[in-house]
């Protein structure tokens, strides 16, 4: 592999990672977050934010409207006939009619997505007519218009604030949250040669080897760990910096609040690491796609249950907000914070919540694994029946599946996130504080001698073999 | 004789409280079905509270107090006999009216005159409704079921007669439910020129 190639696909992944969490992630999860409070709540939430189109624009989209209406029903019938054809060349076996079957798929194919898009066309024109020529996509604007506010405020610094400290806390707060993605895999190995082939499910390839993470270094989750709590810096200085006491108590409290759960965040994974028997989180997600899913483990599950509560204690986010805490301490240490500089706090957060979706999927959820789907292609078996039923697929099609679910996977543990941000009442801090050493951190603990005595009486193995004869 | 004393247990957290996990999937369960019910529920079942305002608009009560409206005669011509009640019930003074005489060949001339300027501030005005109350000829009202539209000039807040009569009740007529007995009608109950006193 030349180093090009691997610098270019370095970068790739990069931006790949970047637009993902910064691009999409991170802006979508700042609306679904008010939208699924509101949804809770039976409000509406964000939806007015809208591109008004000019008046003459709106005329266009109408009068449009009926040809687009017209060419959809003509594309489409002509793919009903294409249809029509080609099964009736599948039941004869040959094809009498003057046009070949290649041409009939294709045709089929093409005036079917013709049609669809089309259609597609006419509901969006209808829908921006209705709304007066207004956009609004369902309120997904309001991201861009916070961003609009955020980047044309004024940036107010306090006048005895400590300048570069000031400035310096933010960035440190939102570079931990991206650069924890560095070490996550995506997608299982993507292998560059034979992107068109159906790869044999086992044994070495030859040939350039992309891993589907930006990284592959073998202290793996640790180096999210040395990440994560660089965060606390950012959170701690800017309260320091800020020349407010709120916000100085707001950075104290962070700092102590995520110190301490950082330390049950480590001791809750020491399960996760004897049973993969590495850091590498690609080695993680391998064993969990060969054997099993870490939660269907039974010590495992608690240490998942842990693991999800101490993450979102380390995120300070509802119920353990207590840094910003705006009942007691106004904003915390985000108080003397304005514009972008609070829009880098603001995304830190989200981007934070976005990988710690990310983490606990790789280490309990199976990574990319996607059941029953292998190297080769799907195969489906039941258990305890010899039966199984297989579909071959490409190798770029596979990795685009893992791919795809492994995101699905994300933002189904965001969603959850979301749920207890907007069910819990916030602690108080000295329940915040017990909670974590008295009730975290032992039982933890205890979870890692569970497992010891789990794996070193062979019931580790049973279980592992009971599963995989079943699948 | 010794008073019976009924120990009530006070009511204290059982262990599944105490946990606070089996809660918080209560909690989370509730809020999950409400999420779902909103979201992806069928659209009877929703029960969003949002109205989205000036797309869809929620109808006045009955007798809620819009602007103001003066009603008109079958030929057109304001009910309003400038008697003043009106302008002088308003707290507000927001009423300002100038009585002017029909022409003398006119059957309502020497029993009746007309408001030649009739002007309401609707900036002023209170929306109490007192001039409704105080007006023996159900010439003003305000049943049109609108809030004054927004301005960018105190000017255009006066309303003159012109506009006044211009508005139509809710039910879009220009009169009222009661009808006018003009002067020379057989069904006229008072006093008017022919008849005498």
């Amino acid at each position: 592999m030349s180093t090009t190639f691997l610098v270019v696909s370095s970068l790739v992944k990069v931006a790949v990672i970047l637009l993902i969490t910064v691009g999409a992630f991170a802006p979508v999860l700042i609306w679904a977050e008010r939208r699924q409070s509101a949804m809770i709540q039976d409000r509406l939430g964000p939806s007015r934010a809208a591109i008004v189109l000019p008046p003459s624009a709106v005329t266009f989209i109408d009068r449009a409207r009926l040809p687009l209406w017209r060419m959809a029903a003509l594309t489409g019938i002509v793919a009903i006939v294409a249809l029509v054809a080609l099964t009736f060349v599948a039941i004869q076996g040959s094809n009498p009619l003057p046009i070949s079957t290649s041409a009939l798929t294709a045709s089929l194919v093409g005036f079917g997505a013709a049609s669809v898009l089309l259609r597609a066309g006419y509901g969006v024109h209808s829908v921006i007519v209705r709304n007066g020529g207004r956009i609004m996509l369902l309120g997904l604007l309001h991201p861009l218009a916070d961003a609009l506010k955020f980047i044309f405020k004024e940036d107010f610094v306090p006048p005895k604030a400590d300048k570069l400290l000031f400035s310096a806390g933010p960035i440190i707060a939102l570079i931990p949250a991206i650069a924890a993605f560095a070490v996550i895999p995506f997608a299982s190995t993507l292998h560059w040669d034979y992107l068109n082939q159906v790869l044999p499910r086992t044994g070495e390839i030859p040939g350039p080897a992309i891993p589907m993470q930006v990284a592959s270094i073998n202290v793996g989750i640790l180096f999210i760990f040395a990440i994560a709590s660089t965060g606390i810096i950012g959170a701690a200085i800017s309260g320091y910096a800020s020349d407010n006491k709120y916000s100085l108590l707001g950075g104290i409290r962070a700092a102590s609040q995520m110190v301490s759960y950082e330390v049950v965040l480590g001791l809750t994974l020491v399960p996760a690491f004897m049973v993969y028997a590495s850091l590498r989180l690609e080695d993680m997600a391998m064993w969990q796609h060969e054997h099993m899913w870490g939660i269907f483990i039974p010590p495992l599950t608690l240490a998942a249950i842990n693991f999800f509560v101490a993450a979102v204690a380390e995120t300070k986010r509802v119920p353990f907000d207590l840094p910003e805490g705006e009942s007691e301490l106004v904003g915390g240490y985000l108080t003397e914070y304005s514009g972008m500089k609070f829009g880098m706090f603001f995304m830190g957060e989200f981007v934070e919540v976005v990988s710690l979706a990310a983490i606990a999927s790789v280490l309990f959820l199976g990574g990319w694994d996607v059941p029953f789907l292998y190297r080769d292609g799907f195969e489906f078996t039941l258990p305890f029946v010899a039966a199984s039923y297989s579909v071959p697929l490409v190798h770029w099609l596979v990795v685009a599946i893992q791919f795809v679910v492994f995101l699905f996977k994300i933002i189904i543990l965001i969603w959850f996130q979301l749920m207890i941000r907007w069910s819990l009442p916030r602690f108080r801090y000295d329940q915040l504080m017990s909670l974590c050493w008295k009730g975290l951190l032992p039982v933890s603990l205890l979870n890692i001698l569970v497992v010891g005595a789990f794996m070193l009486s062979g019931w580790f193995d049973r279980w592992v073999a009971f599963y995989d004869s079943l699948f | 004789m010794a008073v019976e004393v009924k120990v009530i247990k006070k009511p204290g957290r059982t262990v599944a409280e105490q946990v606070y996990l089996p809660e918080i999937a209560k909690g989370l369960g509730f809020a999950a079905t409400r999420f779902f019910k909103n979201t992806f529920g069928p659209k009877a079942k929703k029960e969003i509270a949002t109205v989205k305002y000036p797309e869809e608009k929620v109808e006045y009560p009955e007798r809620f107090r819009g602007i103001h409206r003066l009603t008109q005669r079958a030929d057109g011509s304001p009910r309003c006999v400038a008697c003043l009640c009106c302008s002088t019930a308003c707290p507000a003074q927001c009423i300002y009216i100038e009585p002017a005489e029909y022409d003398p060949d006119d059957p309502r001339y020497g029993y009746e005159r007309y408001p030649s300027v009739f002007t309401i501030d609707e900036l002023r005005c209170i929306f109490c409704g007192y001039c409704v109350e105080a007006c023996p000829c159900d010439a003003i009202r305000m049943d049109t079921g609108m809030h004054m539209p927004p301005s960018t000039s105190r000017e255009h807040f006066l309303y003159d007669k012109e506009t006044l009569l211009s508005i139509p009740g809710r039910d879009g007529s220009y009169l009222t439910a009661n009808p006018r007995h003009e002067p020379g009608d057989p069904t006229h109950p008072g006093v008017d020129r022919e008849r005498g006193h």
